[in-house]
């Protein structure tokens, strides 16, 4: 006869409530292992999509997802240059937060290398690649856009072609994708006002300077616009992301840019190390002791339902133990309620998780290591928990049954 | 255990706590019940009567005296000459003042465990259980939980589970105080018949002079000291 199943049988309700509350506490514990992997998915995500071999970066800096990174867009002819170097892509990539139908927008833009790029890549659920070098973009589904919907952005507006999935920037922003020239005009975008001042001032430098004042005919070029003038640059992208040749050696590439004094160059791997280590060491350090805090939370909330369940069965284990119920038959009803209990805890957490987590802003993901490892840790849990009813129930004297 | 006596003390005495806080429950309490002898404990509240029958219960030993059960030396004072905890599943049977039955447990059940735990299989004890639910009247309320019984038929199952591994001793602390006098009768008469048929040795505390003509023996306990045996035949009354 199974003494655990009797009981659990008898107080049905009652278990069950419990189980269900001990099964929301494994699935926020459950949830803050989701979330550490979320960010750390989204953080190396763009990453892993673009499967550069190789990025190179402003000079000194750790790349356009740790801080700001600038570089000349001639930099992709230069990197076409070096032997080995199979294709060159601009990349731009920045965050932006706006208002969009009255609420607040939150997206990371990244530029295609347009023509080259039209981002068929990406795992589009509905519409297409974009189809023109301007005023278009592909939203990610977490933007909450539809297809065909136009966002204003700066001074244009454009209209979403496609719409893929699970396509998150580093911070956990939804993705959007659009050439270029668009995303830059869009960091860039400069109200008509500050150009105005902006060419004021030019005017105002020229006029005191000796240049100026010997060749006044200059003047007029410098309040034209800054495209019109020869000694402008383009507007700067965030970074080069180069692909090798079949078989050839990165590392001598990688040697070749390190001369260079404008860039620092990376691999991919070193890329992503940079932004584990960097810019979500912390969210990381923080989700992470806040899940081993909750585990041992549970441990402990888990550890007085026990007792409180042993406490409420005291007088009959008093009886057992009159009775000549052997020590393994009283400590196997504490023992299997709490295996039992962190089970269906386990599995309410588990299936209410699966059906909650989608909901929350930032990705959760749940992985079968985690998954199997949190099984491990709940059963380590039961076990340990379920000492303090064990130790209760070695003390109770079978006199308690008389009294 | 073929000795001619299921039960045996000498001169057993009972202290709680030491110095100015010292308490004697029980001394030199000597009692010897026969196989099929179904003897009866009297005396007021705090005479000694529980903490003699936890005693001899093998619950709470003595702190000096010795216990013999079916002829074999269990309790010297404090010290025990087997597992206690076995012998008592082997050798002993209990009745509570409550039927004191696991909640959680359905009728047949409470009977069954008693069994499984003395190595009966689940199937064996079942069967055997029944058969002792239908000997004591009942089999029909075998699925019941104990909290839809009657006090009873709960008092009736908890003999039952008493009877369950075939006890030289069955001890009982005020069976009958929950239940009115007719069926309190029929329970004092209840264990004159298993002592008599299975030869147990039968020691029920009770404040219930109503019954006493069931038992064959009498014993009175008065400030821990136990009374002189006297036998049913020396009470009644002389023609």
């Amino acid at each position: 006869m199974n003494l655990a199943i009797k009981d659990i049988q008898h107080s049905l309700g009652r278990f069950a409530l419990t189980a269900l509350g001990i099964g929301m506490l494994l699935m926020v514990v459950m949830g803050m292992g989701g979330i550490y992997r979320g960010i750390e998915k989204d953080a190396t995500l763009l990453i892993d999509r673009l499967g550069a071999d190789l990025w190179v970066v402003q000079r000194d800096t750790r790349g356009p997802f740790a801080e700001v990174s600038r570089v000349p867009a001639n930099l992709i002819h230069r990197m076409l240059a070096v032997p080995g170097v199979k294709s060159a892509r601009e990349f731009v990539y920045h965050t932006v937060q706006r208002e969009h139908q009255g609420k607040l927008f939150r997206m990371a833009i990244l530029g295609l290398s347009w023509p080259e790029d039209n981002g068929a890549w990406l795992p589009l659920t509905s519409g297409r690649p974009l189809g023109a070098s301007h005023y278009e973009m592909i939203a990610d589904k977490s933007l909450g856009l539809g297809l065909g919907q136009r966002v204003r952005l700066g001074k244009e507006t454009y209209t979403v072609v496609g719409i893929t999935t699970s396509m998150m920037g580093s911070s956990g922003d939804g993705l959007g994708f659009f050439t270029v020239a668009d995303s830059q005009a869009i960091q860039f975008n400069t109200s008509n006002e500050a150009i105005r001042l902006e060419r004021a001032a030019r005017l105002a430098r020229g006029e005191r300077s000796e240049l100026g004042t010997n060749q006044p005919s200059l003047l007029e070029q410098a309040i034209k616009p800054a495209y019109e003038l020869p000694s402008t640059a383009k507007p700067q992208i965030s970074a080069v992301i180069v692909h090798l040749s079949p078989g050839a050696d990165a590392q001598r590439v990688v040697e070749i840019v390190s001369g260079w004094r404008d860039v620092t160059i990376y691999t991919q791997q070193g890329q992503e190390t940079l932004l584990l280590r960097g810019t979500v060491e912390k969210v990381r350090k923080q989700i992470g002791l806040f899940r081993v805090l909750l585990t041992v939370i549970a441990g402990i909330v888990m550890a007085l339902i026990l007792y409180t369940l042993t406490l409420d069965k005291i007088h009959s284990i008093a009886l057992l133990k009159l009775i000549g119920a052997p020590d393994r038959m009283i400590l196997g009803l504490i023992m299997q309620q709490a295996l039992f209990l962190g089970t269906l805890g386990y599995a309410v957490a588990y299936i209410l998780g699966r059906k909650i987590f989608p909901m929350f802003p930032r990705r959760v993901i749940l992985t079968n290591e985690d998954l199997f490892m949190l099984g491990w840790i709940v059963l380590g849990i039961s076990v340990a928990s379920s000492f303090l009813g064990i130790w209760k129930a070695t003390q109770v004297s079978p006199n308690e049954a008389v009294a | 255990m073929d000795h001619k006596f299921a039960i045996e003390t000498h001169q057993m005495t009972k202290v709680y706590g030491s110095g100015n806080t010292e308490v004697i429950a029980m001394h030199d309490a000597t009692m010897n019940v026969e196989r099929g002898e179904v003897v009866a404990l009297l005396g007021p509240s705090g005479a000694g009567k529980s903490t003699f029958l936890t005693a001899i219960g093998l619950i709470n030993p003595p702190t000096s005296g010795q216990i013999f059960i079916g002829g074999q030396l269990i309790l010297d004072g404090p010290q025990s000459h087997t597992n206690l905890r076995t012998f008592r599943k082997q050798h002993i049977g209990f009745v509570f003042q409550k039927a004191n039955l696991i909640p959680f447990l359905t009728a047949i059940e409470n009977v069954q465990v008693a069994l499984e735990i003395n190595g009966n299989s689940p199937r064996a004890a079942r069967k055997e259980a029944l058969a002792l639910m239908d000997y004591l009247g009942v089999a029909d309320r075998a699925n019941g939980l104990p909290n839809t019984l009657s006090g009873g038929q709960q008092q009736r199952v908890a003999v039952a589970r008493a009877l369950a591994n075939k006890p030289s001793v069955i001890l009982a602390d005020e069976p009958t105080a929950a239940l009115d006098g007719h069926r309190g009768r029929q329970v004092m008469e209840l264990f004159a018949q298993v002592a008599h048929e299975r030869g147990a040795g039968v020691v029920v505390v009770t404040h219930d002079h109503r019954a006493l003509d069931v038992f064959d023996t009498i014993y009175e306990m008065e400030d821990g000291a136990m009374g002189p045996k006297k036998r049913q035949s020396d009470l009644m009354p002389s023609h």
